[in-house]
């Protein structure tokens, strides 16, 4: 007896062929309201921002949807970007709200291949706030700034009433120059590419999904929030063939993967075993029925580099403290487009699609 | 990780999944149905059917929770959770289950108070916690989540609550294996049986399905080698002409059930003399209901429910698939107009139903080994 592989019956295909056509069609949003789920980081919040935002204020440099924007200005180039942080709690192990907001932002410049420079800072404080917990998240967004070399250097403050914000939440922007001529972007990834990660993933999400405290788990783990500024100028010396890079913030790797995978067309196949995951993080999710894949970081990055600069990247990664734990975890394929496969560790195969929305909401 | 990985072993699968290739006769069709929602998910994440070959279909049975329960029941629930000074609270997997009009999470936005638990005893909390408000609590699922809702029952009754009350949908799964196996459009040749269904009930509930109706029935755990070990059993008693219940999760079920569970059900609940199911329609004996003595914590006593019937959406085939009839990339609306974003049917919405499993993990072209005939 012999075994040998067939395809699927042909009549599954032409599903699937339709099913992607229908993915392909211009995104719409269906709810008239918001719900939780637009701002979990999956489908949801990707029709909202191509179908209100995009739709809104389309030009080409938006367009790319990368984590910041390049922009030519007298001669150089600069990176801009702006997030907002609406955690809660907002302390937790690891690190609070402050030193999130700061190392997101400057994360969002050095992934696009930029120096972060300058941020600002708006706070939105709920009434009753304690000053305290105010001068600690202020406190430890300066010192988030001083190892990450950028300054604060304009900000705003807006006080609204009891219940109408929780607690406290922050808003960054952030400028960054660029000091090469290299250009970065994820629509640049081709077949035969390496896909990196930079260290465990999902430490930050099941940090704060823990800390709410809603779930009676207890597990040793810390919030990996730091600036990345430092390990990625190691990457960009010594990988020539570094396509781009991402931070895997909400969504987490998976959707990173997704990201790259729709921009540049191609398909990407990554394996299960080689993704780092700590065993608390591990335990975590599957006690709770999460993919760590889909759980975010705020110190991580996925990269894009050249089959030949694999290893360089992965050594220049691998001699930097955040990136000790760096890993190959996948590579580009021609196809198919858009489309993210997993080989599982049990050996089989699966697809790794955009979540629709996260039940477990505001991790960042 | 210890107790994950040794039952996600791939060299072990590979060498079960030969044992399973060398019981197939040429030739023969294998449809083999793992009634569990919980199975369905574990083997799409895992890519399980990449082992078996193409002569074995695995069939989505009704064990979702979630996809069973009729769109009517979710439109009394939304009527429920709007009435004044209501906290209606469910698990997760309810929250994007579409009603006439919309969604839990469609409500929410809408301003009506609904929260996600994870355990009934969380909404006894929030009731404990919110006294003047009424909390009640939406219970879902099989006998593997009646013991939870009974035990909050009785401990809401031990504390005198008076503002605590549950809206018992709770189905149970020998009727819905009998309905499908009375049905006259199916062809299954043995059952992978549900595993934390049986941790309460135990095995001998099944012992009709190998008896009467000549099916083997193999109680299986949830990761992957233990379905893989458990379609390898199936294929076994197949070869050899067998047709008994075996259980191969015995690290966890025991074939008399978990009395103490199976007596707190008891204590609360009875049983409805029909149930509606989503896609399988009314069938006698097939759900719990609050027991008299709890009538104070009975939501369906306390509120004039509307008990509102609404007929499935006529593109939706959801019956189909959880009879194991369709599969899921056969309906009609699967992928186009029913995705996980706009779940038409039950099926799609949770990570459990069949058409969401096979959407969010398996819709690609799947490479699978088949067996030739010797030359």
């Amino acid at each position: 007896m012999t075994v040998e592989n067939t395809g699927v019956p042909a009549r599954e295909e032409l599903v699937l062929e339709r099913i992607d056509r229908v993915r392909r069609a211009r995104p719409r949003v269906r709810e008239d309201r918001i719900t939780m789920s637009h701002g979990a980081g999956g489908k949801a919040t990707q029709t909202l921002i191509e179908a209100v935002f995009l739709e809104a204020f389309r030009n080409p440099l938006l367009e790319t949807l990368e984590d910041a924007a390049t922009v030519a200005i007298g001669g150089g180039r600069i990176a801009m970007t702006t997030d907002s942080y609406v955690v809660s709690p907002l302390f937790f192990p690891g690190g609070d709200i402050g030193d999130l907001a700061v190392n997101g932002t400057v994360n969002d410049l050095a992934v696009a291949g930029a120096e972060p420079l300058y941020l600002s800072a708006g706070f939105i404080l709920e009434e009753g706030l304690p000053v305290a917990d105010l001068m600690t998240i202020a406190a430890s967004m300066q010192a988030a700034a001083q190892r990450a070399g950028v300054q604060v250097v304009t900000g705003d403050t807006k006080v609204v009433e009891r219940g109408k914000a929780d607690g406290c939440y922050v808003n960054t922007a952030g400028v960054g120059v660029f000091r090469h001529d290299r250009v970065l972007g994820v629509a640049s990834a081709r077949p035969g590419d390496v896909i990196l990660v930079s260290g465990p993933v999902g430490d930050h999400g099941v940090t704060i999904m823990l800390a709410r405290g809603g779930l009676d788990l207890e597990a040793d783990v810390h919030s990996d929030t730091a600036a990345l500024t430092g390990l990625v100028a190691g990457l960009l010396a010594a990988a020539p063939g570094l396509r781009a890079m991402r931070d895997a913030t909400r969504g987490g790797v998976a959707t990173i993967l997704n990201e790259i995978a729709a921009a540049a067309g191609v398909g990407i196949v990554v394996t299960e075993d080689d993704i780092p995951v700590r065993t608390e993080v591990r335990g975590a999710c599957e006690l709770l029925g999460i993919d760590p894949m889909y759980v975010a970081s705020e110190g991580r990055l996925v990269a894009v580099v050249s089959p030949e600069d694999a290893d360089s990247a992965l050594t220049a990664l691998r001699s930097h403290p955040l990136g000790q734990d760096a890993a190959i975890i996948g590579t580009v394929k021609g196809g198919p487009p858009g489309t993210v496969t997993l080989r599982t560790a049990f050996g089989g195969t699966r697809i790794v699609d955009l979540l629709v929305g996260d039940p477990l909401p505001r991790i960042c | 990780m210890r107790f994950v990985d040794e039952f996600r072993d791939a060299e072990m699968a590979r060498a079960l999944a030969a044992k399973i290739v060398a019981l197939c006769e040429p030739g023969r069709e294998y449809k083999l149905m793992e009634v569990c929602g919980g199975h369905t998910h574990t083997i799409y994440r895992h890519g399980l059917e990449d082992y078996l070959p193409q002569q074995i279909t695995l069939v989505h049975g009704p064990g979702c929770p979630v996809c069973v329960i009729p769109m009517g029941r979710v439109d009394d629930a939304m009527a429920l959770a709007s009435e004044p000074d209501v906290i209606m609270t469910s698990f997760g997997d309810m929250m994007r289950v579409p009603g006439s009009n919309g969604s839990f999470f469609d409500a929410k936005a809408r301003g009506t108070d609904i929260r996600m638990v994870y355990s009934p005893l969380d909404s006894l909390k929030i009731a404990r916690q919110y006294p003047d408000r009424r909390v009640v609590f939406m219970a879902i699922g099989f006998e593997t989540t009646a013991p939870s809702t009974a035990m909050t029952l009785l401990r809401a009754a031990a504390e005198r609550l008076t503002n605590f009350s549950v809206f018992c949908n709770h189905v149970t799964i020998i009727p819905a294996i009998k309905a499908i196996l009375d049905s006259p459009d199916l062809r299954l040749d043995g059952f992978i049986g549900p595993g934390h269904v049986s941790t309460v009930i135990g095995c001998r509930p099944y012992e009709f399905i190998a008896r009467d109706y000549g099916r083997p029935v193999v109680v299986a755990g949830f990761e992957p080698l233990d379905i893989l070990q458990s379609i390898y059993m199936l294929m076994l008693q197949l070869a050899q002409g067998r047709a008994t219940v075996e259980n191969q999760y015995s690290r966890v079920v025991s074939w008399e059930g978990n009395g103490v569970a199976l007596r707190a059900i008891a204590q609360s609940m009875e049983l409805r003399p029909y149930f509606e199911w989503r896609g399988l329609g009314f069938i006698s004996q097939s759900a719990l209901r609050v027991r008299e003595e709890y009538a104070a914590f009975d939501a369906e006593r306390l509120f004039a429910v509307p008990g509102v019937r609404v007929a499935d959406p006529k593109a939706c085939q959801c019956g189909e698939v959880l009879k194991g009839v369709l599969k899921p990339w056969e309906c009609k609306v699967f992928g186009t107009a029913c995705t996980p974003e706009t779940p038409i049917g039950t099926c799609m919405v949770s990570p459990e139903g069949a058409c969401a499993a096979y959407y969010n993990y398996g819709r690609f072209a799947r490479q699978r080994p088949a067996v030739v005939s010797e030359p």
